[in-house]
């Protein structure tokens, strides 16, 4: 409704102004940053990673990465089509948990099991639950698992064959390569049974440059932490889920008498740290929470590492700490100003 | 009509006066549109132009032989109110129970909002009245010390109100500038470490805030003997011509203000009283400047955020739980609310949030959490009733 004043007529031309003035709840400005801003800048972080492996992997690798996302997108539309709801490929959601699936699987896989993957983790880890914001376990993680049961000959042992890195392998690294062609971290539990001898820091510098005994993301510890920074610095991740995560692995596998730093550089404990149990939607939403959280995932990580049959104990860590995590935000609830604290008497 | 001459009264315990900010003629007494959205009853007065003080308008006399209770007469029948934004009556605030002593004054000169730059003005033009009228309150509470708390981004301001404060031994506490840290629970942690108790007020912890336009007006009452008949305003945003800060007529419309400041620009979108934070956004430009006007805010409709999403959607990013200064979860709150899950919204302390609007603006997934929080703060109310009521009527029964 509008109050015109009889004593200045001269108004109406503003009066039309005012019947489109917007009406609304504050706050009347809001941030930039969106969903899909988000997921872009996560993408912007692997894609070094991303970009490298392909150099060092070639076509292979590039099938499993396109695989993966064309799995993750298309389920992920057809999925939302069938639930009648909006269609929102665009926030970059699928194509990111896509990627992120890729870079967790083996380079020389066959091409429809990527596809399977990516189809599995929007299927089975996202849209079951509800969709985005819903899910309890990190979808590419769910995708990974389902591989890794379901194909656990592929999953274990389709790495590169005659990658380019090999050029930074140290020549005993090559000779015991030449024999086992078995993952780091594997060579290394055989030394530690006394079966084989070899030092870990023969695998330094090939773990932080080109490393062709693991999956796509594995490739380089180096842009692990490159895409780490990334999100560091635009500030979309908690530095403690990575830090406490990697410090947790370090310490326990310091006492058990493994070399620490190899513990870091070996397996997918620094992709997992970095860009797996960082997922906004599967870890607490407290400071505190997500320190238990992140040395939870150490401890069950260097337990299955050391302590298991399985090859690696990243993944399942992580899922593991994911199902624990609505627990953890139960009890970790932040204390609200003006409660709790004793009033000082003065 | 006269200008300082009272126009409206109530005898309610929490009000205060209106009087004119003009002398001229009352030309009708009739419904007019407010702020809050309500058309109020309101009386127009044409101006004559001349100003002409009411008689009633002259200095009370010597404020060292006044009790405090006096002074709180003074205050009142001078309509001042806080006017940092929520306009509580200031007698009120200044007449704190006996068995809750007040220690320490904060003069507030943290800018309530972004855009807003009002008290920085004011600190700036007439920081020896806000020191004077500080000292005013000191009396009427009884308190042992005052402090001013300026934001560290206003060096001048700082500079003057120390110059100011340094006769009467009045600290200028510098604050680090950041949003809400004019909210006045969050100025007392920061200054004593102390945290109000939820459900409770600043005078729990020993405590009285003011603000500095606080401050001036109560100094214009006691030794002018000037009622609150106008106030500074902030003219900001990119949907005004020239953005100013004004000393501007208490019943002034938005509207003229506006073309006060060269008309409105670019394609109309909101209209704010108050800051882009918390401010009310209005529908029409003719509801007048009051004393809870700290600012008005004209935002373009390409400027303005449009979209909300149809439903509540969350990816946990957390950022509402690190940026909530009452450390709430906002995005729990948000979603019982949504839900009409009043009963546990009441054990996440819905009631406690300040609505300060952080969460809403950092949300990634624009939900409209202040808003989701309003209708869930009035839910719990409503069960709150109905759940009193009931218990009343079975008792009876009984």
């Amino acid at each position: 409704m509008i109050m015109a004043r009889e004593d200045k007529p001269d108004r109406d031309e503003k009066l039309e102004t005012e019947e489109l003035l917007t009406i609304g709840v504050s706050p009347h400005i809001r941030d930039t940053d969106t969903t899909a801003r988000i997921m872009g800048w996560v993408i912007v972080a692997l894609l070094p990673i991303t970009f490298y492996s392909i150099y060092i992997g070639g076509l292979s690798t590039l099938i499993v990465i396109v695989m993966s996302i064309a799995g993750a997108v298309a389920t992920e539309a057809v999925i939302q089509r069938l639930r009648h709801m909006p269609v929102t490929i665009d926030d970059l959601s699928a194509l990111l948990t896509g990627l992120l699936l890729a870079l967790t699987l083996p380079p020389r896989l066959p091409f429809w099991m990527p596809l399977v993957g990516g189809a599995v983790a929007i299927a089975l880890g996202k849209q079951v639950f509800g969709g985005l914001g819903h899910n309890i376990f990190n979808p590419a993680l769910v995708g990974r698992a389902v591989l890794f049961v379901s194909w656990s000959k592929y999953m274990t042992t389709s790495w590169l064959v005659n990658p380019k890195a090999a050029v930074v392998n140290t020549a005993a690294v090559k000779s015991i390569d030449a024999v086992t062609r078995a993952t780091p971290l594997y060579t290394m539990r055989l030394v530690r049974q006394g079966t084989l001898s070899l030092s870990p820091s023969g695998y330094y510098r090939p773990l932080l440059f080109g490393n062709p005994w693991g999956c796509i993301g594995e490739v380089s510890a180096l842009l692990i932490l490159v895409g780490l920074a990334v999100l560091l610095v635009k500030r979309l991740v908690d530095w403690r889920i990575p830090v406490y995560f990697v410090v947790t692995v370090m310490v326990l596998s310091w006492i058990i008498g493994m070399d620490p730093l190899f513990a870091v550089l070996s397996g997918s404990l620094l992709f997992g740290a970095c860009f797996m149990a960082t997922d906004y939607v599967t870890n607490p939403m407290t400071r505190w929470g997500k320190v238990i959280f992140a040395v939870g995932c150490g401890i069950i990580t260097v337990l299955l590492r050391f302590y298991s049959n399985l090859p690696e104990g990243v993944m399942f860590a992580i899922l593991f700490m994911n199902g624990m995590t609505p627990l953890i935000d139960r009890y970790m609830k932040p204390r609200p100003y003006g409660h709790g604290r004793a009033v000082s008497e003065s | 009509m006269l200008l300082g001459q009272k126009i409206g009264d109530s005898e309610a315990y929490i009000s205060a006066p209106v009087h004119s900010s003009v002398s001229g003629e009352v030309t009708a007494v009739k419904e007019h549109p407010y702020h809050a959205g309500k058309n109020v009853l309101s009386v127009f007065i044409r101006s004559d132009g001349k100003d002409e003080v009411s008689p009633d308008v002259r200095p009370p006399g010597d404020l060292m032989e006044m009790s405090s209770g006096e002074i709180r007469t003074l205050i009142r029948e001078g309509g001042v109110v806080g006017l940092g934004g929520a306009a509580f009556p200031t007698h009120v605030k200044l007449s704190p129970p006996k068995n809750k002593p007040i220690e320490l004054v904060i003069i507030n000169g943290a800018e309530c909002e972004p855009y807003l730059t009002a008290d920085h003005r004011l600190m700036v033009e007439r920081s020896a009245d806000i020191i004077r009228g500080s000292l005013v309150i000191k009396r009427a509470v009884g308190a042992q010390s005052v402090i001013a708390a300026v934001e560290e981004n206003k060096p001048d301001a700082i500079a003057s109100m120390s110059e100011a404060g340094r006769e009467y031994g009045i600290d200028v506490v510098e604050l680090p500038s950041c949003y809400p840290q004019g909210a006045e629970k969050t100025l007392i942690e920061t200054l004593t470490g102390r945290e109000v108790p939820g459900g409770g007020l600043p005078m729990d912890v020993g405590v009285i805030v003011d603000n500095v336009g606080t401050a001036a007006a109560i100094h214009d009452v006691l030794y002018k003997g000037m009622p609150l008949a106008d106030r500074v305003i902030t003219v900001a945003g990119d949907g005004v011509a020239r953005g100013a800060n004004l000393r501007v007529r208490l019943g002034t419309t938005f509207a003229d203000v506006i073309d006060f400041c060269g008309g409105f620009t670019g394609e109309p979108g909101k209209l704010v009283m108050g800051g882009p934070m918390m401010g009310l956004a209005q529908y029409t430009a003719q509801v007048p400047v009051v004393k809870a006007t700290s600012g008005i805010l004209a935002l373009r409709g390409e400027t303005i955020f449009k979209g909300e999403p149809p439903h509540f959607t969350c990816i946990r990013c957390g950022r509402c739980v690190t940026h909530c200064p009452m450390n709430l979860m906002p995005y729990i709150l948000g979603s019982y609310s949504d839900a009409g899950m009043w009963t546990q919204l009441e054990d996440f302390y819905v009631d406690d949030c300040i609505e300060c609007g952080c969460c809403a603006y950092i949300c990634p997934t624009k939900n409209p959490l202040v808003q989701l929080i309003k209708v869930g703060k009035e839910g719990v109310a409503r069960r709150r009733n109905k759940v009193e009521s009931l218990a009343k009527s079975t008792a009876e029964k009984e």
